[in-house]
């Protein structure tokens, strides 16, 4: 398959389903090792990235994912709207006019929205952030052969789960040393809900 | 939750409306946006002066905004940094032409979304530069990690950089003067109560009716230890003897001193820890040149106070002196 408009709009749909249906849970997260704001915040920018989508044609996926990152930069604030915006921004030149998107473009997208968000949050794996995510994600996009493969969720949800063992060095979390061992970084699981969303939409196209 | 707000998602609008009701001569706030702007903005050939942060610091930062401090705040959601093109359009409403200051204080997200504006100001022309500001010595300096958090030492900040810029210093001068106070400037509070965040509408932490908390942020991050509360005595020697052991203010020095209600401490009781801090002080053979005493720099309704010393040389004091017309920092 190849990775489409009304995929990418799908994708961003079933993103904010998730973030919306966990937004306390998300929030909850923050709560032990942050700020409490992390569900409130993506709730928010992920909302207003649907109504915007909802309101435009679209003729390549660049330019979803261009809206969706400004989206993001300009609604969600604190630290993850920059990251994620960040993210897709780079996505969106990676990915330019290639329409629709296959499976190698796809991959170097991913790949250059990592390398972005290491670049704007000064931070590399294993440092209890969303890179602890996105970086074995990566990987396995790079290891497979195309969007059938699917196996990236499980990576990404383990990933996950072992942001729990990890100190916090970067971002908020960091104030709280050893202290914010035990608990999953909230970052890490928004960023999961997104590759969570990717899997279904790649699923259902199948 | 018991607050007096009318919609826990329009709070910090409704607030802007207020603060701008209340000082129509000296400020405004852009249309469409959470920018709070000097009303005379922008002021030609002076170096405009930018601040801003979360919301739930008042009167931080909106409150100094004014002739002799802040040309523009930006109003991030409560304990949320603003977004790059808030801090963006604060920067093009500010420029007269010398270029724009921006005072960050030291979270990821601040630096990150000013950091962004910055980038999008120089893509735009607009020549920027920035200080972050770090004085709570309740976190660890340490390279390998986010480092120290700003506090009630941004104040200082914003008041010797906005009187620098006054006197029509250029952008590389601010900057080295706001650099003088960040270097010299050293904070550290504690907590008896959390505070609630409208949205969250629940407390972010809990301490129990006996705790205090020492070294805690000013969105309630972990401080240094929880304990059973102790004397007002006790608190204002542990507070300050942090903040000496950093090294920065030794015996001969003036300082000025700020002691900062985190938004539900009484005047009474910042006033009780003043009495030690000065009596540590003295004893130590430093000199207090100048003393703030009430809330600056607040945490929602967090019971609680933060101690703040700047060195002082005789440029920081004639800075410090010189007026300003900043509803929340007149001098």
């Amino acid at each position: 398959m190849e990775f489409r408009v009304e995929d990418a709009i799908h994708w961003f749909t079933v993103v904010n389903d998730k973030i919306q249906e966990n937004k306390e849970n998300l929030t909850t997260l923050d709560q032990v090792i942050g700020d409490s704001d992390h569900g409130i915040n993506m709730a928010r920018g992920f909302q207003e990235v649907v109504n915007k989508l909802s309101t435009q044609e679209y003729e390549e996926v660049a330019d979803v994912l261009n809206h969706v990152a400004m989206t993001l930069i300009s609604k969600v604030g604190g630290a993850s709207g920059p990251l994620f915006g960040t993210a897709f921004l780079k996505f969106s030149q990676a990915v330019k006019g290639i329409n629709p998107v296959d499976y190698d473009s796809f991959t170097k997208g991913l790949e250059e929205a990592l390398q972005g968000v290491k670049q704007r949050g000064k931070a590399k794996l294993g440092e209890k952030t969303m890179i602890d995510v996105w970086s074995p994600v990566v990987d396995v996009f790079q290891s497979e052969k195309g969007f059938e493969d699917n196996l990236f969720i499980e990576v990404a949800r383990e990933a996950m789960e072992n942001t729990k063992h990890i100190m916090a060095t970067k971002g908020r979390a960091a104030y709280f040393k050893e202290k914010s061992i035990g608990h999953i970084d909230p970052g890490s699981a928004s960023t999961y809900m997104i590759f969570e969303a990717l899997a279904e939409v790649i699923k259902g196209r199948k | 939750m018991k607050k007096i707000i009318n919609d826990p998602n329009i709070v910090v609008q409704d607030m802007l409306k207020g603060m701008v009701a209340a000082n129509p001569a000296t400020i405004k706030q852009l249309p469409d946006t959470t920018v709070i702007v000097r009303s005379d903005a922008p002021t030609i050939n002076k170096v405009g002066l930018v601040s801003g942060g979360g919301s739930g610091h008042e009167p931080a930062h909106a409150g100094y905004v004014g002739k002799g401090m802040l040309d523009a705040a930006v109003a991030g959601e409560v304990f949320t940094s603003p977004t790059p093109d808030q801090v963006l359009e604060a920067i093009k409403a500010v420029d007269g032409g010398s270029g724009v200051f921006l005072v960050i204080k030291n979270y990821t997200g601040d630096v990150l979304n000013f950091e962004m504006a910055a980038e999008l100001a120089e893509a735009e022309g607009i020549k920027v530069e920035h200080v972050i500001v770090n004085d709570d010595v309740a976190v660890e300096d340490s390279s390998f990690t986010t480092g120290r958090r700003g506090i009630a030492g941004t104040i200082f900040v914003h008041k010797i950089a906005g009187a620098k810029a006054e006197q029509g210093a250029t952008l590389d001068e601010v900057k080295s003067v706001a650099e003088k106070v960040v270097a010299n400037v050293r904070s550290m509070g504690m907590a008896l109560t959390p505070c609630t965040v409208p949205a969250a509408g629940k407390p972010s932490f809990n301490l129990k009716e006996n705790e205090m908390e020492i070294g805690i942020g000013i969105h309630g991050e972990s401080g240094i230890e929880r304990k059973e509360i102790s004397t007002a005595d006790e608190i204002a020697s542990e507070l300050v003897t942090k903040i000496l052991d950093d090294g920065v203010h030794v015996r001969g020095d003036d300082v000025a001193i700020m002691i900062n209600g985190l938004g539900a401490t009484p005047e009474m009781e910042l006033n009780i820890v003043n009495s030690k801090v000065n009596e540590i002080l003295n004893e130590k053979g430093i000199h207090v040149y100048k003393t703030f005493i009430g809330e600056y720099m607040t945490a929602l309704e967090m019971a609680g106070c933060s101690v703040t010393l700047l060195k002082l040389d005789d440029e920081l004091k004639t800075l410090l002196n010189l007026s300003s017309e900043a509803p929340a920092f007149r001098v």
